[in-house]
C-alpha cells in the first residue's frame, strides 16, 4: 500500500504533464500547419554575413 | 531589416492574410517568407503550407495592392483573404480536440486503476480505486462531456430529440449509479466504460470538424475574390478605388481591360468587347459601344471602357442569382445524415430494451438496485460508441484520399448525398469545357518565337496572353528576356528582345471574323498567328461513359446558344437544353427531382450558382466562379473531368463501407446484449466489447484509403 501511495500520484502527475504539454502546444499554434512543419526541416538557413 | 524603430512603443501592427495557391515546395516557404521581409513596409510573413495561406504582418501605411504586388514580386499569384471567413468553425475543431484530449487522458488512468480491480484487488483497495476513479471521470465528463449535453439540451428544448439525447441520459444514469456503488463499497463501477464512450464519441466529432475545416481551407485558397471594387472617377479627372458596396449608381467606373465588373451599368465612353460567360454561360465576346448595358460579373476583354452604373449592391443582375441561390440551398439543409436516420431507429430501440431489463428483473423479484445495474450494463454495451465512429472514420479517410486526388469535399453529407445521385446535368461552358479560350496551334511556332510570345504574354493580363501563359509554361518553355515592355489597351503588348522590336497583338490581317486569335510580330521574321479555341476538358467523353456505367444519364443544361452547344453534345452523344437563364436551369432541375430523380449538377458559372445550390449533390471545377465553387459540395482541381467519375465511385464505396460499420457495430451488440440482460455483463467486459467494435470499425473503415484511385 505504501507502494501505491507514491506510485499512484506519479502516475496521474505524469499523465497531467503530458496532457498540459499537449493543451500548451494546441495554444501556441503547433498543430496549425502539420504539412509545414514537415518541409521546414528542408529550408536551409543560410546565414546572414 | 524592418521600419519598426526599437524604442517606439509596441503597437499592434496590421497583419493580412492571403490565399496562395501556387505554393508547393519547401523552397516556397523560404522564399516567401524571407523575400517578403525584405521589402520594405513588411516586417513580418508566415506561411501556413496545409492551407495554402501566408499571413503578412505590416506597416499600417501598406495597401492591398502594394502587398499583392510584393507578393507577386516574389513570383507567387496571390488572393486577398477576407478575415471573416469563418474562423469560428477551426475553434470547434480545437475545442472537440481539447476535449479529446481530456477524455484520452482520464481513460487512461481510470484503466489503469481499474485493470487492478478486474484482476482482483478488493476491500480497501478496490473502494481506494473506485474513489481515485471518480475524481477524474467526474471533471472530465463535466468538461469533455459539454458538447453532447448542450446538443441534446437545445435538441430537447425544441421539443426534438437527436444523437445526443441517448447519449446524456446513458451517460448520466451509469455515472450517478457508480457513485452508488462507491459510496455503498459495490464491486461494479463503470466510470472506465464512461469516459471511454465518451472519447470514442470525441474522437468521431473531432474526426467529421477536421474533414470539414480541411476542405474549406482548400476551397477559400481557390476563391479568387473577383471584382471587389471598381476604379470611380472623381471630380477633377482625379480617379478613387471604391468598395462594391460603397458603389452608387451615376458614379462612373473605369474599367481596364482585364477587369471584372463590380457593378451593372452603360457605358458612356470607348469600345470593347465583354467576356459574358460566367454571367449567361455564352462563349462569344459581345462587343460592346457607347450606350451598351453590361453587368456586374462580365469581364472587360479588349481596351479600357468607362461604365456609368445604373445598380449597384443588391440591385445588380448578382445579387438576383445570389437570392436564386439562397432559395434553392434551403432544401439542402432538409437532408437527415446516415448517422442521425441510423440514431432515430436505433436510441429508442436501446432505451426500451434498457428499460424493459429494467422491468423484467423487477418483476422477476430482484431488487431496484441489482434491476438498474442491468439497466445501466445494457446502455453500456448498446452505446452507438462505435455507431458515432462508424460514419466520420470512413468519410475521413475517403476524404483525405480524394484530396490527394484533388478532389476537395465540402463535408460528409455531400459524401453520402453523392453517392446517391442517379442522374447527371452538365453546364458546358467551363464544365464541359475548359471555359477559357486555349491557343490550338502553338506546336508550329518555332522555338524563338515560344520565347518571345511566353515572354510578351507574361507582361499582359488579357484573357488570351493567359491562355498562351498557361500553355508555354506547362510546356516548359524558358521565356526570352525583354525589356521596355509597355501594353496598348485594345492594341497589345509591345516591347524589344535582343534589340529587336517585337509585339503580340490584335492580328493586322483580318484572319476570320469570329475566331478568337492574336498576332506574334518579331521585327524582320514573319509574323505568327495563334488561334484560340474553347477546348473541351481532357476524358470529358471517357466520363460519360463511366457515369453511364454507374447508372447516371447525363444531359447539358446550357445557358450559351444552341449553335455553340450542338457540336459538343454531338461530339458527347448526350441531349442539350440551351439559351437557359439561371431560374430555367433551377426549374429543369425541379422538373426531374419531381420525377423522383436524384439530380448531380456539374457547373462552374455564376449562372450556375442557384442550379449547383438545388442539385441533390454538385461539383464545381477549381476554376469555377467563386460563387459556383462556394454551392457545389465537391469542388476538383485540374483540366480532366474525370474526378467526376471518381469523386462518384468512392462517394458509393463509402456508403458501402459504412454500412458494413452499421453491421458490424450492431453485431457486436446483438452478441453481447444478451449477456447483459442475463445480468453477466461486468465492466470488464463492456470496456472489451466497446473498444472491440471501435477497432474493427476504425480497421474497415482504413479499407477505402485508396478508394481515389
Amino acid at each position: 500500500m505504501t507502494g501505491l501511495a507514491l506510485l499512484i500520484p506519479i502516475a496521474l502527475g505524469l499523465g497531467l504533464l503530458g496532457l498540459a504539454g499537449f493543451f500548451w502546444s494546441i495554444k501556441n499554434g503547433q498543430f496549425d500547419d502539420a504539412d509545414g512543419a514537415a518541409l521546414r526541416i528542408l529550408i536551409d538557413e543560410e546565414d546572414e554575413l | 531589416m524592418t521600419a519598426a524603430t526599437p524604442n517606439r512603443a509596441p503597437v499592434e501592427l496590421p497583419v493580412s492574410d492571403f490565399a496562395i495557391p501556387g505554393m508547393r515546395c519547401a523552397g516556397c516557404i523560404s522564399k516567401l517568407e524571407s523575400g517578403l521581409a525584405l521589402r520594405p513596409g513588411i516586417v513580418n510573413a508566415r506561411v501556413n503550407f496545409t492551407a495554402k495561406r501566408i499571413s503578412v504582418t505590416h506597416l499600417p501605411e501598406m495597401t492591398m495592392p502594394q502587398l499583392l504586388e510584393a507578393i507577386s514580386g516574389i513570383g507567387f499569384e496571390a488572393f486577398a483573404i477576407s478575415e471573416s471567413s469563418g474562423d469560428s468553425d477551426n475553434h470547434e475543431a480545437k475545442r472537440l480536440l481539447k476535449a479529446m484530449a481530456v477524455a484520452g487522458f482520464a481513460m487512461m488512468n481510470i484503466m489503469l486503476l481499474s485493470v487492478s480491480v478486474w484482476s482482483g484487488a478488493g476491500g480497501v483497495t478496490r473502494d481506494l480505486f473506485h474513489w481515485l476513479s471518480a475524481l477524474i471521470a467526474l471533471p472530465t465528463l463535466a468538461y469533455s462531456g459539454q458538447p453532447f449535453f448542450r446538443s441534446a439540451w437545445s435538441a430537447l428544448r425544441k421539443g426534438r430529440t437527436n444523437m445526443d439525447v441517448p447519449i446524456s441520459i446513458g451517460v448520466t444514469i451509469t455515472t450517478a449509479l457508480s457513485l452508488y456503488e462507491t459510496f455503498t463499497h459495490g464491486p461494479h463501477a463503470y466510470f472506465d466504460g464512461v469516459v471511454m464512450l465518451l472519447f470514442f464519441l470525441l474522437t468521431g466529432r473531432w474526426l467529421d470538424a477536421v474533414m470539414r475545416d480541411r476542405a474549406r481551407d482548400g476551397v477559400s485558397a481557390l476563391l479568387k475574390q473577383t471584382s471587389a471594387g471598381a476604379m470611380v472617377l472623381q471630380p477633377g479627372s482625379k480617379t478613387a478605388w471604391f468598395d462594391a458596396k460603397a458603389l452608387k449608381p451615376n458614379m462612373v467606373m473605369l474599367v481596364a481591360a482585364g477587369e471584372r465588373l463590380a457593378a451593372d451599368g452603360m457605358v458612356t465612353e470607348g469600345v470593347s468587347s465583354f467576356d459574358l460567360s460566367l454571367l449567361t454561360g455564352e462563349t462569344t465576346a459581345q462587343s460592346v459601344v457607347v450606350g451598351s448595358i453590361v453587368h456586374a460579373g462580365t469581364l472587360n476583354l479588349d481596351a479600357p471602357v468607362h461604365v456609368r452604373v445604373t445598380a449597384a449592391g443588391a440591385d445588380t443582375a448578382i445579387a438576383d442569382i445570389a437570392r436564386l441561390m439562397e432559395q434553392a440551398s434551403q432544401g439542402k439543409s432538409l437532408y437527415v445524415r446516415v448517422a442521425d436516420r441510423a440514431a432515430r431507429l436505433y436510441a429508442p430501440a436501446v432505451h426500451i430494451l434498457a428499460a424493459l431489463s429494467f422491468l423484467g428483473w423487477m418483476v422477476a423479484g430482484a431488487g431496484w438496485h441489482e434491476s438498474l445495474l442491468v439497466a445501466v450494463a445494457v446502455l453500456i454495451i448498446t452505446c452507438p460508441c462505435a455507431l458515432g465512429l462508424a460514419v466520420p472514420a470512413a468519410q475521413i479517410v475517403v476524404a483525405g484520399a480524394l484530396m490527394r486526388a484533388g478532389i476537395l469535399v465540402k463535408d460528409g453529407s455531400a459524401l453520402e448525398r453523392l453517392a446517391e445521385v442517379d442522374l447527371a446535368m452538365f453546364d458546358k461552358t467551363g464544365t464541359l469545357t475548359m471555359g477559357r479560350p486555349t491557343p490550338i496551334n502553338l506546336a508550329d511556332a518555332n522555338g524563338e518565337q515560344k520565347q518571345v510570345l511566353l515572354a510578351l504574354a507574361r507582361a499582359s493580363r488579357h484573357p488570351l496572353s493567359e491562355g498562351i501563359r498557361r500553355a508555354l509554361e506547362t510546356e516548359g518553355v524558358a521565356a526570352a528576356k525583354i525589356d521596355q515592355v509597355r501594353e496598348v489597351a485594345g492594341a497589345g503588348v509591345f516591347a524589344t528582345a535582343n534589340g529587336r522590336a517585337v509585339s503580340l497583338g490584335r492580328p493586322n490581317t483580318e484572319i476570320s471574323h469570329e475566331a478568337l486569335a492574336s498576332e506574334l510580330q518579331i521585327q524582320g521574321k514573319p509574323s505568327f498567328a495563334v488561334h484560340f479555341s474553347d477546348q473541351m476538358r481532357p476524358q470529358a467523353a471517357a466520363t460519360l461513359v463511366e457515369l453511364q456505367s454507374l447508372g447516371l444519364a447525363s444531359s447539358i443544361i446550357s445557358g450559351d446558344r444552341a449553335v455553340s452547344v450542338a457540336p459538343i453534345a454531338h461530339a458527347l452523344g448526350i441531349t442539350a437544353q440551351t439559351s437557359m437563364l439561371p431560374q430555367e436551369k433551377l426549374d429543369a432541375i425541379a422538373r426531374q427531382k419531381a420525377a423522383g430523380h436524384k439530380v448531380l449538377m456539374v457547373g462552374d458559372g455564376l449562372n450556375d450558382g442557384p442550379a449547383l445550390a438545388a442539385g441533390y449533390a454538385s461539383i464545381a471545377p477549381a476554376s469555377a466562379s467563386d460563387a459556383g465553387q462556394n454551392a457545389a459540395d465537391v469542388v476538383f482541381m485540374g483540366d480532366a473531368l474525370t474526378p467526376v467519375a471518381t469523386a462518384i465511385r468512392a462517394a458509393r464505396r463509402t456508403q458501402h463501407i459504412v454500412r458494413q460499420n452499421f453491421i458490424l457495430a450492431i453485431g457486436y451488440n446483438v452478441l453481447a446484449v444478451p449477456l447483459a440482460i442475463a445480468g453477466y455483463v461486468t465492466p470488464l467486459i463492456a470496456a472489451a466489447a466497446m473498444s472491440g467494435s471501435s477497432l474493427v470499425v476504425v480497421a474497415n473503415a482504413l479499407r477505402l484509403k485508396n478508394a481515389a484511385k
